[in-house]
Order: structure tokens, then C-alpha cells, then sequence
């Protein structure tokens, strides 16, 4: 198990590495002159030329480089070219309202689908099992900022039972804040739970078409028991890729959500930064979203090593001959 | 926004790429005739061609002419919604029907919107953007990714396989949107920008599920039979690999072209995509938002245009993936 | 106990299809029961309806009677109370009957936790005792190793004590040493009889394979296509068989092809010359400062055959017989030695497909076991057989090229219009066919027969046997046949070797190693192979 970890850990250093280097690439050196990008083609050669200074893009490019991902060690992102404050402070503010999103909406998707996935494959082939397959088809045919509408335009507009968008801030209490997150976390997590519950299910069904489930009905248990005692275990093994995979959906339809219903999230921040060119937010808010995917990639690699005894790699082979 | 996730189950990127029993099946029944038993692929092949025909349709005649704006005749709602709207309800008031309530032009069968255009004409125009963004993005996909994955798999453990498999990786590290808005955050908002953005993203997804499966496939003995007639790789790989493969790409390529269209719809949405004033349905939802208390009809319909299509690609894709390989369908249907 | 398991006219339909019609058998306690049929016979089919685990959609008639009670009439609450505790069952795949994510003590006491009233701690208790009797010592394989840890006969064991950790009364064993090798095979038959005769338990032994009936059961039943053919007393049944079916069976189990006209093998002149292939490969393991010692699966082997020579390579799964073979064919590479094939040579070091020229690919075709997998489904039956071609200079065309491949497929008994078939049209049997028909077509020197016969029925396998000997007669090839089956490698070979981790450990003509083996290791083999003559002979001894 410390073997499978520490492989994981290089290959999550690596992949940071690479990361970090396609993010600069892309946004300082494609471009040519960043500078003249952030300011339009109106502005002076002077101003063009100071924020050149400003930003460094003088120095050599390996150097902009290190100064760049020392910064980012250290929590350091350099200063916001349009709201001229450091640009932690305002990743500070919005993750609060983000990660909350993302969770919220994750917990709600996976509370979804294992019930609805778990029933279905139970009940193959039943009224039950077409009917929740008919309606996680319509569910991953769904437009998540659309479904957003929708439910602004229900419980919003029609019932007014929520705000229509907005974040009061936690300042004003926990479930003051959890509301105003509702409507998004659920919209968020409609299309994801369809996948998850549809995954689940043919996961399910795989595992129960196993040899070994037959062994373990050939031992006295129920259909029901085989499953909670056997399949399950197996089944989820390869679900939890999937959940894996999500968060990063889930952070990159973060992003839409937040502009949909107005939410003062990184989402919003990055978005803003396309529309006033602030080069020095995207690249930061763009490298901070790409570290989690990356980091919760490697989370789930291990979680599989947990899971599942046969990648744990400390295989004693039975002895030869037999 | 709905983005292409690999490997999801909704792919049958696990499963031996050959079904010999799937063969026989269609080869003594017919391809058709087992077709029309699969509700799937049946109301899927409806759905999918009524879209396609439409965005066909549009290119010789819509109902009205999309570039002409009649501020006159703005924000009117469908004359079945002011029917609804009309009904006087004893509580109307604050109730449900309080949004519903509009005024109708019966000549405009599914409304107008603030600039006075007709949305149907506009959803008919619409269904372009979205089938050519989706179509060149999964050709760019299929293109540069199949290739790849071949020639990885052809060489599996190789250096060249590994490099191959990481940058795929780190594409994946990068969901669709935040590689749109890379792009766009450099070379500003663009349909091409938003193709190239989706067909990136496409590329792992095919080489991904071609490596995979003809990994499979390489350790088969009718390629072990090739290797001992003396066929080298690329030979193997183009007349025993890519024939066997070739199921698993048409169906994966249905649910890519529906990911992309729901791709293209975040991105306009977003306003990365499609500039004005070229229609395209996300971005008809997008300024829809703004007046979603006066017109909510416009908020609603673009949007069921977007779920139907791509249900029904998806449901494509699935009734095919049946068809072509019942050993998936006991399990997947 | 007598009348332990009564079946009478048991039918089982699955829609329209009959798969049992009107089954009588009958188990008695503290004796096994034979249960002998090729694919297709509804062998395992019976047993899943003993067990009431048949396939949804089954309907089942007639009447079961276990202990007295018909089990027909059991509610399925009734049937999981059963299962387990009075009736157990092990299965043909030990690799994939264990569930991978739960160690192997608890799978063993979960049966026990299920049937009676005990803690868990006393549970783990019985399931070190019961894996102690199916000769796993905790010392060597503890409670809390997982399944992939342990080897295939290994697992099995684990299997069976699943199966008897609660003393059932009955066990059902469908084709439990199928996948096993002989040694191996033997040890578990052994294991079940120690488990029969200590229990007084019955035993239903489900088994394609005449000879382990022979040797271990009591009373057999041979079944083909759902029916009953033939039942009774295992001496008597097998002294004189009745119905034509198991004459038939039993003939072709111990077929040997007739020879005709056969030149000698003239051992002047060698196809093939094979001098210190060797293999190795990384080692697995180790850690992150040591690496692990490289791992040798043919170790220095060499060997020769002669022009029109049979000689068969046998040894045990891992003996590296199929290492052996991918190189020889150049589809891996080899660290070491040198190969020469009728003139042309075959080196090590470089890498696959480059290690031979055309010129030496020419001399050589392989059938492989897999008749299934050995054909791209997507092409012709011509453009499949004449694929070999490609190796020629001047390759056939048109309508020469549809001779050629006519001519080869009448020569393996097949049709010349099966040219326009694809390959799903064929039965495994003709299959194999149609794979020796693609050797045969540029006329190699030497072909490798990679199992070729393994994955085939008795009867099948007779017949192909015949037509790879009446082949090697006409045309003078050399075959290198390579089985892990020694019934099979003595039938048809002249000369055989055996090999064991990677190196040949003896040589020699075929007749005189079976008779009288030298190395301990072949003795060893050669007494773990099931042999019906020889256990029918002790049978009569004992009645005399």
C-alpha cells in the first residue's frame, strides 16, 4: 500500500508539474504580449509598457515561470489587474461560496442515484427499472443552466419559495446560506445523480453476473443478502471513478450555475476576468480549479487502493506446484 | 453545462470490441429487423432525424426571416400559453398562472422574442450551430484521437504509449469549459474557439476508447494469426484493429455529438461560443434570463429543442450499442 | 444413508427449448456419483436444478426428492435455509468463484454465520478448522488472506471448504478440476474422496472427463442432449456400454489416429533447431531501491525436430511452454539462443517480427486453441485462409487465390463454397478447420499446435486428431504440438518432451516415456493423469 502510494503521489506531482506548465504557456507566451491583450487595442505604448514592468514580463521566460509557481506555493497569486487587490484575497472570498457549492451539490447527487441505481438493478427489467432508466436519460439530456431556469422560474418566480439568485453571505447563518445554495446545488447535481444512478446500476448488474455471486447463493444466501454482502462492495469500486470524475464536472458547471443565479463564486470571478481581460485572475482561478481535479484524481486512486485488495500490490503468490 | 465524461459506463469502453454472438445475430436476422425491435433506437432514429431535417429545412426556408427585427411585434407568447394564461381562475392572482398571463400573435406559433423574431424560426436556425459545432468538434475527435489510441495500442508499454496516455491525462485534468476558457481568455469568444475547445477535449475520449479497445483486441489470436503471416503494426492495426473497433466508435460518436451539442450550449450560453447575431440555442436561453418574469417562453423553449436532441442522439446511441453488441445489452439497456 | 438425492422425470424447459427431458438419478450417502457429458448435455443444467438456481425463465417438472422431501414444493425462503447447510456446491472456475474484496476466513464463515446460531468469533473458528481439513495450514495461509494471494488449486480448496463448512449431506461438484492441472487435479480428487468417505456425505461429481469417473465414483450416469443415456454401477456401465452415444464417447476418449503410409521421420535432417532459447522476464516486485531478480520462463531450452517428425511439448500451466512457443514464432522476443528453421534462422535480441525474415516465417504456421477468437469475424472464410500469402513474394491472385484457398479447405473436410462464409457460420470443430486450412496453405515445414485440441469436445477431438495425422502423413510436416493434456500428446506424437519451469527436464520417444518415465518429475505427471484402463483393472481386482 505505501509502494501504490508513493507511485500515485509522482505521478500527482507530475501531472501538477505539467499542468502548471500548459496554464503559463497558454495564457504568456501564446498570446505574444500579455500586456497588450489585458489593456485593448486603445491603450497607450507607455501604460503598455508599464504594466509590462508591473508584471515582469521582461525577465526571461523560465524565470517568469518560477517566480510564478513559487508564488502559487505560497499562496501568492500576484495583483488583479482590474480590481488592483491581490488576487488571493479575492479567491479567498469567493472558494467559500464555491467548494460549499460543489460539496453540496456532490452529496445530493450521490444521495440520489445510489437508492435509485441500487432499485433499479434489483428490479431488472421491472416497470420500476425501464421507468428510472426512461427518466435518467431525460435527466443526462438535461442542460444543467437551463434545468437552473426552470427552477427559478418554479420556485423562484411562480412559488417564491427561493430567492431567484444572489448569496446573502454566511455571515447571516449557516441555513440562511445553505438555502440560497439549494436551487443551484440541485441543479448542479440532476444531471450528475442520472449518470451516477445509471453507472451504479449497470455496475450492479455486472457484478451480480459474476461467478462468485453464484458461489455465495450456492452458500445459502438470498437474493437480497448476495447483494448488500457482495455485490455492493464490488460494484462501487469502479462508481467511485465516476464520483471522482464528477467533482470536476461539477467545479467546471460550477461555473455556469454561479453566473446563473448570480453567485459571488470563483465561477463568477474567472468569468468576469474573460470579460475584462484580467489575464493574472484567469490563469490563477484557472490553475486553482485544474489542482483540485488533479488532487481529487489522486484521492479516488487511493480510495481504490482501499477498496480493492488486488491493487494493493503487497501479493503474496501462492506457493508454486500447487 | 453536460460535458463529455470517458469511460462513464455510457461508453462501452470496457467491453471486447468483437461479439461474435452479435454477428450471428445480425447477420441471420438483418440489421433492420432487429433495429425495429429496439424501442431506443427507434425513437432515438425519430428524434435525431426530425432534428437533422430541420436544421436542413432551415437552410432553404424558415417561417420568418430571422435577420429582419420587428421591435413591433416583440415578446408576444404562444397562443396556447395566452390560452392557458387566459383562463380566468378564481385565485388567479399570485398564483401560477400570474407569469402565464400574455399577449399572443396567432401567426407566431411558438412566440417572439424582444428583438420581434419568431422562435420557431429561430430554434430551426439554431439546430445548425449546434449539429456543425457538434459534427466538427467529434471529427476532430475521431480524427486526431483514433489514430493515436491505435498507434499506442500498437506499441502498448512503449514510451510513446505512456507519453500518449499522460498528456490524455492532463487533458482530462482540464474539463471542456475551462479549456474554452483558456482559449477564449486569449484569443476572445468565437464559434471556431469554442470547436476547437470541445474537439480538444474529444481527442483523449477516442483515444482513450480505442487504445482500450484494442488493447483487447491485440492480444487476440487472429491478430497473433496476422503477426505469424508477417504483418507488421500499422497493417494489423488498419485491417484487423480499426474494422473490430469500428462499433464501439459509431456508438460512442452519437453520445460525443450529444455532449457536444450540449457543450456548444453552455459555451453561448456563457457567450464563449457563437457571436450574434448568428443564432444558436444557448445563447437564445441566455438572454432569455434576463426577461424571465415578462417572457418565460422564451425561457423554455430553446431549451426543450436542446433536452429533445440530445435525448434523442443518446437514445441513438444506446439502442445501437444493443443492436451491435447484446452481450452489453443485458445489462445496459 | 441411502436415498439421499431421488430425481425422477425431471424436465427443465427454458421457453421453447428443452434443455432435460425425464432425468432419473439417484445419490446415496458416503458415495459419489459420476455425472459424465460433453457440452450441451445438460450436465450442469441438473445441478443448478438440484439446486434450485436454474436461470430465470426455467421451468422446471417432475419430482426432486432430497432426504424425503420433494424440493419442488420449497418456498425459496426454504430452498437459502438448505443451500449452504445441507446441500453445497463447488464450481469449475476458482478464479472467479471467490468474491476478490473479502478474505478468504471470512467467506468461509459467513456459510457458517448464515446456518446456525453462532458468534463471530466461533464462526473463524470453524472456518480455520474446515480449511484445515481441505489441507490449507494456518500458518501458511491465515485467516485473512484475500483470493488473489492464493494459486487456482488453492482457491478451489477454499471453494470446497465454503461448501463443507457446515457438513452438508450432499455436494455437488460440477467439473471442480476442469480447470486445474493434472497434479493438482489429483490432489482435489483426492481431497473429495477423504471428504466423501469422513462425512458420509454424497457426492454428485459433474465432469466431462470418463477417466476421473472411472477412478473415483461409485455409480455414474452419462448424459447427452438432455437425456439420459446410460446409468448404473461404474464397472458394469463401463464393461459394457450399451447405447451408441457412450460407445462413441468412450472410443474417441481413447483415440489414437491410424498412421498411414507414413515415411519415417529421418532425423539427418532437422526442420527445426532450436539451441539455448531464453527467456526472462522483469522481475515483479521488489521495491523502490531493489530491484527484483528477472523472472526466467524458458531457461536455455533446446531441442530439434525432424522433417515429417510429431513431437510433442507437455508440462504443467507456467512450465513456459506457451513462452516457448511465442518465441519460436517471433511474436516475443528472446534474450538468448538461436533457432534454425529448414535453412533459415530465427535470432534472439532483436526485437518481435523483426527476429525472423519472411523467408523464415514462410516454414511455419500455428493453429491456436481458441477456434472463437482465432478469426477476424469481420472477414471472409477466403480472405481468412488465404492470409498467409502475404508472406510469399509473388502471392496468388484472383482466381488463383480462391483455388488455392479451395483446394486447402476441401483438404481439412471442408466445403470449397465455405470460401464465401464468415467464420460465425462454423461449429468450434470446423473452426479448427478452418485454422489448420490457413496453416496448411503456403505448405510450412513446421506447424505449432498450441492446444490446438484443448478447447474441443471428445468426439471433435478425435476427429481433428485424425485429420492433423492423416496431414502429417501425406505431406511429410513436422508438427511441434504442445498440450498440457498428456492423453492427447500420446496419442498423436512420435517423440515428446516435458518441461517444467522452464526447462526441459526429459526427452524422448513418445512410447517409451509414457511406459516408462525417467525423471521423477514426469513419473509424477504421468501418475496424476486419470487412466480409465487401468482403474477399471483395479475395480475388477478389488470385486475378484
Amino acid at each position: 500500500m505505501l509502494i501504490f502510494t508513493l507511485k500515485r503521489l509522482v505521478s500527482l506531482l507530475f501531472s501538477l508539474v505539467a499542468a502548471s506548465v500548459v496554464v503559463f504557456f497558454v495564457i504568456e507566451i501564446i498570446p505574444g504580449d500579455p500586456a497588450a491583450l489585458m489593456m485593448g487595442i486603445s491603450a497607450s505604448p507607455e501604460a503598455v509598457e508599464e504594466l509590462r514592468q508591473q508584471l515582469g514580463l521582461n525577465l526571461p521566460i523560465w524565470q517568469r515561470y518560477f517566480t510564478w509557481v513559487m508564488g502559487l506555493l505560497q499562496w501568492d497569486f500576484g495583483i488583479s489587474y482590474t480590481y488592483k487587490t491581490p488576487v488571493s484575497d479575492l479567491i479567498n472570498d469567493r472558494i467559500w461560496v464555491s467548494l460549499p457549492l460543489t460539496i453540496y451539490a456532490l452529496t445530493l447527487s450521490t444521495l440520489i442515484a445510489f437508492p435509485v441505481g441500487i432499485i433499479a438493478a434489483a428490479n431488472r427489467n421491472s416497470k420500476t427499472d425501464v421507468g428510472i432508466m426512461g427518466a435518467t436519460q431525460l435527466g443526462i439530456a438535461v442542460p444543467n443552466f437551463w434545468f437552473a431556469m426552470i427552477l427559478v422560474l418554479i420556485f423562484a418566480v411562480s412559488l417564491r419559495w427561493f430567492s431567484a439568485g444572489g448569496f446573502p453571505g454566511w455571515e447571516i447563518g449557516f441555513f440562511a446560506g445553505m438555502k440560497s445554495l439549494t436551487l443551484p446545488a440541485i441543479a448542479l447535481a440532476l444531471p450528475q445523480a442520472s449518470i451516477l444512478a445509471r453507472v451504479m446500476r449497470s455496475s450492479l448488474l455486472d457484478t451480480l453476473s459474476e461467478d462468485y455471486i453464484r458461489t455465495a447463493r450456492a452458500k445459502g444466501l438470498s437474493k437480497r443478502q448476495t447483494l448488500w454482502r457482495h455485490a455492493l462492495r464490488n460494484a462501487l469500486i469502479p462508481v467511485l471513478t465516476i464520483i471522482g470524475l464528477q467533482f470536476s464536472f461539477l467545479l467546471a458547471g460550477a461555473i455556469i450555475i454561479e453566473n446563473v443565479f448570480f453567485l459571488p463564486g470563483l465561477g463568477r470571478l474567472v468569468f468576469q476576468g474573460i470579460t475584462q481581460r484580467d489575464l493574472i485572475v484567469v490563469k490563477s482561478v484557472v490553475m486553482l480549479l485544474v489542482f483540485a481535479v488533479i488532487v481529487v484524481t489522486f484521492i479516488v486512486d487511493i480510495a481504490y487502493g482501499i477498496a480493492d485488495p488486488r491493487l494493493r500490490g503487497n501479493s503474496v503468490r501462492g506457493s508454486a506446484g500447487e | 453545462m453536460e460535458l463529455p465524461i470517458p469511460g462513464l459506463g455510457e461508453t462501452a469502453s470496457g467491453a471486447a470490441p468483437v461479439s461474435d454472438s452479435s454477428d450471428k445475430i445480425i447477420a441471420e436476422s438483418g440489421f433492420f429487423a432487429i433495429a425495429l425491435k429496439t424501442p431506443s433506437f427507434v425513437i432515438g432514429l425519430i428524434f435525431s432525424v426530425f432534428f437533422i431535417f430541420i436544421a436542413l429545412l432551415s437552410l432553404y426556408w424558415t417561417p420568418y426571416d430571422v435577420s429582419v427585427l420587428e421591435i413591433g411585434n416583440r415578446l408576444k407568447c404562444p397562443p396556447f400559453q395566452a390560452w392557458i394564461g387566459g383562463v380566468d381562475f378564481p385565485s388567479a392572482q399570485n398564483s401560477w398562472f400570474e407569469g402565464w398571463r400574455c399577449v399572443a400573435n396567432p401567426l407566431y406559433g411558438l412566440g417572439t422574442d424582444h428583438f420581434g423574431r419568431d422562435v420557431v424560426s429561430m430554434i430551426m436556425v439554431g439546430s445548425r450551430t449546434s449539429i456543425a459545432v457538434a459534427i466538427v468538434a467529434v471529427g476532430i475527435g475521431i480524427i486526431l484521437g483514433v489514430p493515436l489510441g491505435l498507434a499506442a495500442a500498437a506499441r502498448q508499454g512503449s514510451f510513446f504509449d505512456e507519453f500518449i496516455m499522460r498528456t490524455n491525462d492532463l487533458v482530462f485534468a482540464f474539463p471542456a469549459l475551462l479549456i474554452a476558457i483558456l482559449i477564449t481568455a486569449v484569443y476572445g469568444p468565437s464559434a471556431i474557439n469554442a470547436i476547437i475547445a470541445i474537439g480538444i477535449f474529444n481527442i483523449p475520449v477516442f483515444a482513450r476508447l480505442s487504445r482500450g479497445a484494442a488493447l483487447s483486441l491485440w492480444t487476440r489470436e487472429f491478430v497473433l494469426a496476422a503477426r505469424v503471416a508477417g504483418k507488421g503494426r500499422s497493417r494489423i492495426s488498419v485491417e484487423h484493429i480499426l474494422p473490430n473497433i469500428l462499433n464501439l466508435l459509431i456508438v460512442q460518436g452519437t453520445i460525443q455529438f450529444s455532449l457536444g451539442i450540449l457543450a456548444e450550449a453552455g459555451l453561448s450560453y456563457l457567450g464563449l461560443g457563437v457571436q450574434p447575431p448568428i443564432p444558436s440555442w444557448g445563447r437564445m436561453l441566455a438572454e432569455a434570463q434576463t426577461l424571465i418574469f415578462v417572457a418565460p417562453h422564451l425561457a423554455i423553449l430553446p431549451g426543450l429543442a436542446i433536452v429533445l436532441s440530445v435525448l434523442g442522439l443518446n437514445l441513438l446511441g444506446d439502442g445501437l450499442r444493443d443492436i451491435l453488441d447484446p452481450k452489453l445489452r443485458r445489462n445496459r439497456s | 444413508m441411502k436415498n439421499l438425492l431421488t430425481i425422477k422425470d425431471l424436465s427443465l424447459n427454458i421457453g421453447e427449448t428443452k434443455i432435460l427431458q425425464d432425468i432419473d438419478l439417484e445419490v446415496n450417502g458416503g458415495e459419489i456419483l459420476g455425472v459424465i457429458g460433453e457440452s450441451g448435455s445438460g450436465k450442469s443444467m441438473s445441478a443448478l436444478a438440484i439446486m434450485q438456481l436454474a436461470p430465470g425463465g426455467a421451468k422446471i417438472n417432475g419430482s426432486i426428492k432430497f432426504k424425503g422431501e420433494e424440493l419442488l414444493k420449497f418456498s425459496e425462503k426454504q430452498m437459502c435455509e438448505l443451500r449452504g447447510s445441507e446441500i453445497g456446491m463447488i464450481f469449475q472456475e476458482p478464479m472467479s468463484a471467490l468474491n476478490p474484496v473479502k478474505t478468504i476466513g471470512e467467506q468461509v464463515a459467513e456459510t457458517v454465520l448464515i446456518h446456525s446460531n453462532v458468534s463471530k468469533r466461533e464462526a473463524q473458528q470453524i472456518a480455520r478448522e474446515v480449511l484445515e481439513r481441505v489441507e490449507l495450514p494456518s500458518d501458511e495461509f491465515p485467516l485473512n488472506r484475500f483470493p488473489h494471494q492464493l494459486s487456482g488449486g488453492q482457491r478451489q480448496r477454499v471453494v470446497i471448504a465454503m461448501a463443507i463448512a457446515h457438513k452438508p449431506a450432499l455436494l455437488i461438484a460440477d467439473e471442480p478440476t476442469t480447470a486445474l492441472d493434472v497434479t493438482t487435479q489429483a490432489q482435489i480428487l483426492k481431497l473429495l474422496e477423504k471428504l466423501v468417505e469422513e462425512d458420509g456425505m454424497g457426492l454428485i461429481l459433474i465432469t466431462h472427463d470418463l477417466a476421473v469417473v472411472a477412478e473415483v465414483a461409485k455409480n455414474v450416469v452419462i448424459m447427452q442432449n438432455g437425456i439420459v443415456v446410460e446409468a448404473g454401477e461404474t464397472l458394469e456401465v463401463f464393461s459394457d456400454l450399451k447405447h451408441p452415444y457412450s460407445k462413441q464417447l468412450f472410443a474417441a476418449s481413447n483415440h489414437v489416429p491410424k498412421r498411414v503410409n507414413r515415411a519415417k521421420p529421418d532425423k539427418e535432417k532437422p526442420v527445426l533447431r532450436a539451441s539455448n532459447i531464453l527467456r526472462q522476464y522483469p522481475g515483479r516486485g521488489g521495491s523502490f531501491f531493489k530491484k527484483s531478480k528477472p523472472f526466467t520462463a524458458v531457461d536455455k531450452v533446446s531441442f530439434y525436430i525432424a522433417k515429417g517428425e510429431n513431437v510433442g511439448l507437455v508440462g504443467e500451466s507456467g512450465c513456459g511452454k506457451s513462452t516457448l512457443s511465442r518465441a519460436l514464432l517471433a511474436l516475443d522476443i528472446m534474450q538468448g539462443g538461436i533457432v534454425h528453421l529448414d535453412g533459415e534462422t530465427i535470432s534472439a535480441g532483436k526485437g518481435a517480427n523483426k527476429g525472423a525474415s519472411r523467408a523464415a516465417r514462410r516454414k511455419m504456421q500455428v493453429v491456436f486453441q481458441d477456434p472463437y477468437g482465432s478469426f477476424n469475424p469481420r472477414h471472409r472464410v477466403e480472405k481468412l485462409v488465404a492470409e498467409p500469402f502475404y508472406l510469399l513474394d509473388d502471392p496468388p491472385r484472383g482466381i488463383e487465390r480462391r483455388q488455392r484457398v479451395e483446394k486447402a479447405l476441401i483438404e481439412v473436410g471442408l466445403n470449397a463454397a465455405d470460401a464465401d462464409k464468415y467464420i460465425h457460420e462454423f461449429s468450434g470443430g470446423q473452426r479448427q478447420r478452418v485454422a489448420i486450412a490457413r496453416a496448411l496453405i503456403i505448405e510450412p515445414a513446421l506447424i505449432i499446435l498450441d492446444e490446438a485440441v484443448s478447447a474441443l469436445d471428445v468426439s471433435i477431438r478425435a476427429q481433428i486428431l485424425d485429420l492433423l495425422a492423416q496431414l502429417s502423413d501425406k505431406r511429410g510436416i513436422s508438427y511441434l504440438f504442445i498440450s498440457h493434456d498428456l492423453s492427447v500428446v500420446r496419442a498423436i506424437t512420435d517423440r515428446v518432451l516435458v518441461m517444467r519451469d522452464g526447462v526441459i527436464v526429459e526427452e524422448g520417444e513418445s512410447q517409451s516415456v509414457f511406459a516408462n518415465p525417467q525423471h521423477p518429475y514426469t513419473k509424477q505427471l504421468l501418475g496424476a493423469v486419470p487412466d480409465i484402463e487401468k482403474a477399471l483393472a483395479a475395480r475388477r481386482m478389488q470385486q475378484a
